[in-house]
């Protein structure tokens, strides 16, 4: 059996102020690691809860955003009439051309202006989506400047409310809705008729993106098969699910000035836990002479005191955990790498997140407590007993 | 030629009589320090038989508790040869010396060297938790001890809550909860007062005429060395004649 682990905890509650100052630093770093796993997985969720996979969209050959392509009204035709698109209940098929653009709007708390992206459609591009639901106000009218924000939209940016307008195109716009999209990418989107914004934006006669929905999954994935294999079309066909799952990369780049940061910090961290537990290697000397005198080990030395870093770090990592928890849906906004747009999405502390953040912090325990523990454990006895 | 049989050879009287405890022979130890060497210990011999209490005296840096610390398996000899109840204990690696410290040696301390953050039952609970007993044996054992030494009523003490003959006795309570066969004891009233210290040597003396446990003792104090059967001086790290 071990040295018991009150003897740690003990000691770690007579030595308080270091114990808490080794800890808060722990749990700083640990802190900054949770935030920036939240905010990437808080991106992931936007894109990967985004989409349907009963709907494929289609897109100009070699473009892997809807904002890079752009094609005829003449191939929605086409696609209009393929097998294996479901059909309204008056018969008409589920396939709707739509046209992706980026209009700049001011933060409502006055800190700048970001690309948002607004989308022309049509009331079957709606139906396509069944997850989005109107939360306010009604739906726009075709031919119509009118739009309809999403809840981020409406809750970030100015002039969102419902019958306040904003000025894009070749005129103002009448927010008539507020629609939910259940944090997924559309949350940062606006929507407006098809029609009416071709117009505005010069963009008659041309679609950036066709939106079909299959009659049923197998169906949705033969069909982007299909779009992908005719070579009338010129088109890519791709899973809605797959084309926002693509588009997490958005998050890389803080997912690698997060990683940078936090392995940074770990090492500052991983040292002021070395530092206290040097400390506490040096102070407990004669107790470490005493436990080997009284039959333990080097090896139960040696795990004693990295079991005491280790619940060190566990303690910083409960703390930086609790720091992090009022921040927990928390909605920020980043640039999307594919729309050049801002994607809006919510702080997001993941069962992943929190385990991943533990492991961390005692990542950071081991490798500074290993030291000074190998340090206790190799000491010899009579040395050691001299204190 | 073993160690064991070279000692048992080696035609002391006493040597080869199964009841010696300690059999040291030609036991020298020098420290190096920079380019000067010191010698601790010069070619001490000595027996101890079981059920002796022995007091080892002498000036300071005359070498006893190093000769202690030897019997104990705390430190080696530079050269002669040394058994510990008939086990030469320094062909035992790290690992194997712990246990066997472990299993027949109870060490007390002239500081006590009581863990501050741990009861006094805790304390003693120490050397029992490398063993195989239950939870509830160990309890047992640990209320033996303390009822021996006359602390069953402190044993959810913390050292701190105690006197310093109170800690000594919780330190011996630690030293013979294994039931060990020898007592080590370095300078065991050291930081007491008298009243105190004679509580620690009745204590030791019962262990010793009660129990049939082996008390080595090193002390400065003529009081504490009339306890002992026999007493030894050391003197510049060599083992006087008995009565020398």
């Amino acid at each position: 059996m071990a040295i018991p682990i009150s003897y740690n905890l003990r000691n770690m509650r007579l030595r308080k102020g270091l114990t808490a100052m080794t800890a808060l630093g722990i749990a700083l770093t640990v802190a900054t690691a949770v935030f920036l796993m939240a905010l990437v997985a808080g991106l992931n969720k936007a894109f990967a809860t985004t989409g349907d996979a009963q709907n494929v969209l289609a897109l100009r050959k070699g473009s892997d955003a809807e904002m890079n392509g752009g094609f005829s009204l003449d191939t929605v035709q086409t696609l209009r009439s393929l097998p294996g698109v479901a059909k309204t209940a008056d018969g008409q098929p589920m396939v709707s051309g739509e046209l992706v653009t980026i209009i700049v709007l001011p933060r409502k708390d006055g800190t700048g202006e970001v690309n948002v992206t607004v989308r022309g459609t049509r009331p079957v591009g709606i139906a396509i989506r069944p997850n989005i639901k109107l939360a306010e106000g009604r739906w726009f009218h075709s031919g119509q400047r009118e739009i309809v924000v999403s809840k981020s939209i409406h809750g970030r940016f100015a002039q969102s409310d419902i019958g306040q307008s904003m000025r894009f195109g070749k005129g103002d716009w009448t927010v008539v809705g507020v629609f939910d999209s259940g944090g997924s990418a559309y949350d940062s989107e606006i929507w407006g008729d098809v029609n009416q914004m071709q117009s505005d934006f010069d963009r008659m006669g041309g679609v950036s993106s066709v939106y079909l929905r299959a009659v049923d999954t197998a169906s949705a994935v033969t069909l982007a098969q299909r779009i992908n294999d005719d070579q009338r079309l010129h088109l890519d066909g791709v899973l809605e699910t797959a084309y926002y799952g693509k588009q997490t990369k958005s998050g890389d780049t803080i997912k690698f000035v997060g990683t940078f940061v936090a392995f940074i910090m770990a090492i500052g961290s991983s040292f002021a836990a070395m530092n206290t537990m040097y400390a506490a290697v040096a102070y407990r000397s004669r107790e470490i002479a005493t436990l080997r005198i009284l039959g333990f080990s080097r090896f139960s030395i040696l795990t004693c005191f990295v079991l005491e870093s280790l619940l060190l770090s566990l303690l910083g990592a409960a703390g930086g955990i609790l720091m992090m928890i009022p921040f927990n849906g928390m909605q920020t906004g980043t640039q999307n790498q594919s729309t050049f747009s801002e994607v809006v999405f919510a702080l997001h502390m993941t069962p992943g997140v929190v385990i991943t953040a533990v492991l961390f912090a005692v990542t950071m325990g081991f490798i500074g407590g290993l030291a000074p523990a190998w340090h206790a454990a190799r000491q010899e006895i009579l040395v050691a007993l001299r204190g | 030629m073993s160690a064991v049989s070279e000692i048992q050879n080696a035609g002391n009287g006493a040597v080869g009589n199964r009841n010696i405890v300690v059999q040291a022979r030609g036991v020298s130890k020098i420290f190096r320090r920079d380019a000067f060497e010191v010698t601790a210990l010069d070619n001490v011999s000595i027996d101890i038989a079981a059920g002796e209490f022995v007091a080892l005296m002498g000036p300071s840096g005359s070498g006893k508790t190093t000769l202690l610390n030897m019997i104990a398996a705390i430190d080696r000899p530079t050269s002669g040869q040394l058994l510990v109840l008939s086990e030469d204990i320094f062909l035992l690696n790290d690992e194997q010396t712990a246990r066997w410290r472990n299993e027949h040696v109870g060490y007390i301390f002239q500081t006590f060297n009581l863990m501050p953050v741990l009861t006094a039952f805790e304390n003693v609970e120490l050397p029992l938790l490398l063993t195989n007993l239950t939870q509830q044996q160990r309890r047992d054992h640990v209320t033996t001890a303390l009822r021996l030494v006359g602390l069953g009523d402190r044993m959810h003490h913390l050292p701190r809550q105690l006197s310093g003959g109170q800690e000594q006795r919780v330190a011996i309570a630690r030293a013979i909860v294994t039931d060990p066969t020898l007592i080590i004891a370095d300078e065991p009233t050291g930081d007491l007062d008298s009243h105190s210290a004679t509580e620690v040597l009745e204590i030791l003396k019962r262990l010793n005429e009660n129990f049939q446990k082996t008390v080595v003792m090193v002390t400065h104090d003529p009081h504490a060395a009339s306890y002992a059967h026999v007493v030894r001086h050391l003197e510049k790290g060599m083992l006087l004649p008995i009565g020398g």
